[in-house]
């Protein structure tokens, strides 16, 4: 058990406010900073994937986690961020200034989608922004002068003051930088009042509202801040990817980032970023235990499809909260040993809002 | 008869065809959301593997069509009973989205299991009516979408016939209206439950057998569930008439705009009418007044 005894008030807000913290942090930092330098190229650019997914992974916890809107239609800002970029640096706009603005593109989108969001709201809004992001690959593939349609379009290499951040070990930085601010923004955004609004939302929407805070605003707010924060992750996909098609913004691309954050668990940044860990590595992982499995069954195409349901199935049925629910638990199996006991966690009775007449 | 007026019929009755499959997709879906108010992603998968079991079992092992669809169609109820039996009663209480993450799961593991016991490759099977036309007027007909018609009618008179007329029917919809009452009334419910999951899953077998002669045996064949979900969303979510009409309509719309709208609409447009029926007008065709209750 720890006591929080603290001196100035400013000790309060501090967004870590312990030594072991502050230590594993800046541990895992240095390990981060140095990693490039000592792993194998493969690893450094698997990660640097890895940064881009927990940066979309984020933006949708925005939306998901924290505003209780689920969108089955992210791939579709991450593929607007993505062509926004490449069409600004191949009309000679630097690297910074064009990701800021594919950023600011995709929120401008995620205004317009967020605005449906007033009026529908759980499953209809799923199905709304999953029909957006079907609608969004058919744009692409036709709209052919700015795409480059199904064949295409190739992404100009990312320069920084005439720097070439093209290279793996380079572009793992830009990747890891990115992450880093997006995350101390949404830490700060969180606990702030945007952050509570959103919750408050999330929690009862009845209730927020008889508080004063201006629902569907926060509502649209939510969308604008996730699209944008997505779109970011998007133009750095660009980079990684290299060409752009539009299968490669399908709905599978959706699904796998509601499977990041649920995951994770919901209504934590950490279990975005826990979720974007697991599920990113999962396709890599799976191909490395693949010729240990019987041939017809390594040979086939489903067997990744088949884990990535199986290990969404079991998390829904027996840890709702996620990975990050399961962390938490065992830092408090630690923190309190050996007191622990079996029920500490228990799921109190929550029931479903029916939407039956009674 | 003038051109123009065969043209447009042709497309009618086109439309028709496949509006009878989307609408049958579409009650399936329907069915189970009122029973347990779980939105069944995976029920394109259902369909999508019942016609590569049908496949299996008429090329493969060379049975006979009708005993192989009656035995398709079985086992998806099986599975369709035990998947609700099983599973979907662990997560009873739940938010509505762990319903809906728990059915694609689900449909995930479907879509993987077929690709690794059939291969990704595209196929086909006969049926009785495959190539056979039908001369009605200056129409022409595939034999095939008459069967589909006939087919989708027969189910959904037999359906209300059931859910109107029998014991079990009516206590299937008063499961559905409200468990508690329905419950202390002496019904298992359940039971009932697992029946209209079953139900559903038979449903969507039918669709897929149905579907695969014109469309191929493909693991894409799920995407149906999508185009269904736009019929049910146009015809009034939560209504078994509504997905029906919603069905119908949605099929014609979509040949009308593959002749009358630029090239690439008809794929989009089932997506078009979603977003739009949800934004302009979210009760659709015959929805009920949705009050939402704090």
């Amino acid at each position: 058990m720890r006591f929080a005894y603290d001196t100035s008030y400013r000790d309060g807000h501090a967004l870590l406010r312990y030594l072991p913290g502050r230590l594993a942090y800046s541990l895992l930092m240095v390990a981060l900073l140095i990693a490039p330098w000592v792993m194998p190229k493969y690893v450094v650019g698997e990660l640097s994937y890895v940064f881009i997914m927990c940066i979309v992974s984020l933006g949708l916890m925005v939306l998901v986690g924290y505003t209780g809107q689920v969108s089955l239609g992210h791939s579709a800002f991450i593929a607007i961020g993505a062509y926004t970029h490449t069409w600004l640096l191949a009309h000679g706009v630097p690297l910074v200034p064009s990701m800021l603005l594919a950023a600011a593109f995709t929120g401008l989108i995620g205004l317009i989608i967020g605005l449906p969001a007033i009026r529908v709201s759980g499953l209809y809004l799923a199905m709304v922004t999953l029909a957006f992001a079907i609608l969004t690959e058919h744009v692409i593939g036709r709209w052919k002068s700015v795409t480059g349609g199904f064949n295409g379009v190739s992404v100009n290499s990312p320069q920084l003051f005439g720097l070439d951040l093209s290279k793996l070990q380079s572009f793992y930085y830009l990747c890891l930088v990115v992450l880093v601010l997006v995350l101390l923004g949404l830490l700060n955004l969180m606990r702030a009042k945007t952050g509570r609004a959103f919750m408050g939302v999330r929690d009862s929407e009845a209730a927020a509202y008889g508080l004063g805070i201006w629902v569907a605003g926060y509502k649209v707010l939510a969308f604008v801040v996730s699209a944008s924060i997505t779109g970011l992750g998007g133009a750095l996909l660009a980079h990684h990817v290299g060409f752009l098609t539009p299968e490669g913004f399908g709905l599978i691309l959706s699904l796998e980032l509601v499977l990041m954050v649920t995951i994770g668990g919901l209504g934590s940044l950490r279990g975005a970023i826990l979720g974007a860990i697991l599920i990113s590595m999962l396709p890599t992982f799976i191909s490395r235990i693949k010729p240990l499995l019987p041939d017809h069954i390594a040979k086939q195409f489903g067997l990744e499809i088949f884990v990535f349901g199986l290990v969404l199935a079991l998390f829904v049925l027996f840890e709702p909260k996620g990975l990050n629910g399961r962390w938490i638990k065992f830092k408090t199996f630690l923190e309190t040993f050996p007191l622990y006991r079996q029920d500490m966690f228990k799921r109190g009775k929550s029931y479903m809002k029916s939407e039956r007449y009674k | 008869m003038n051109p123009d007026l065969a043209q447009l019929l042709q497309l009618t009755l086109n439309g028709v065809a496949i509006g009878a499959i989307y609408a049958l997709v579409a009650l399936g879906l329907v069915l189970t959301y009122k029973a347990t108010e779980v939105l069944n992603f995976a029920h394109g998968d259902v369909l999508m593997a019942s016609s590569f079991v049908g496949w299996g079992l008429i090329v493969g092992l060379g049975w006979p069509f009708w005993l192989a669809t009656l035995t398709t169609v079985l086992l998806a109820a099986a599975f369709s009973w035990l998947l609700d039996a099983r599973i979907m009663r662990l997560i009873v209480g739940q938010p509505q989205f762990a319903g809906v993450m728990l059915t694609i799961a689900i449909a995930f593991m479907l879509r993987g299991l077929v690709s690794m016991s059939f291969g990704p490759d595209s196929r086909t099977y006969p049926t009785p009516w495959t190539g056979q036309k039908t001369q009605i007027g200056t129409l022409v007909v595939n034999d095939l979408s008459l069967a589909i018609v006939g087919m989708a009618l027969l189910i959904t008179l037999v359906l209300f016939w059931f859910l109107k007329k029998t014991a079990l029917g009516t206590s299937i919809q008063a499961a559905s209206q409200n468990q508690l009452a329905a419950y202390l009334s002496g019904i298992r419910v359940k039971r009932v439950t697992s029946m209209v999951w079953a139900i559903s899953g038979a449903i969507a077998a039918v669709c897929g057998l149905l579907l695969a002669p014109i469309a191929l045996v493909d693991i894409g064949l799920w995407i149906v569930v999508l185009k269904a979900l736009a019929a049910l969303v146009l015809g009034g979510f939560g209504s078994v008439p509504g997905a029906i009409l919603g069905g119908l309509l949605l099929g014609v719309i979509e040949q009308f705009s593959g002749v009358y709208l630029p090239d690439g609409f008809k794929d989009a447009m089932a997506y078009i009418v979603l977003i739009g029926v949800l934004i302009l007008w979210p009760r659709g065709l015959l929805g009920e007044a949705h009050g939402r209750r704090v």
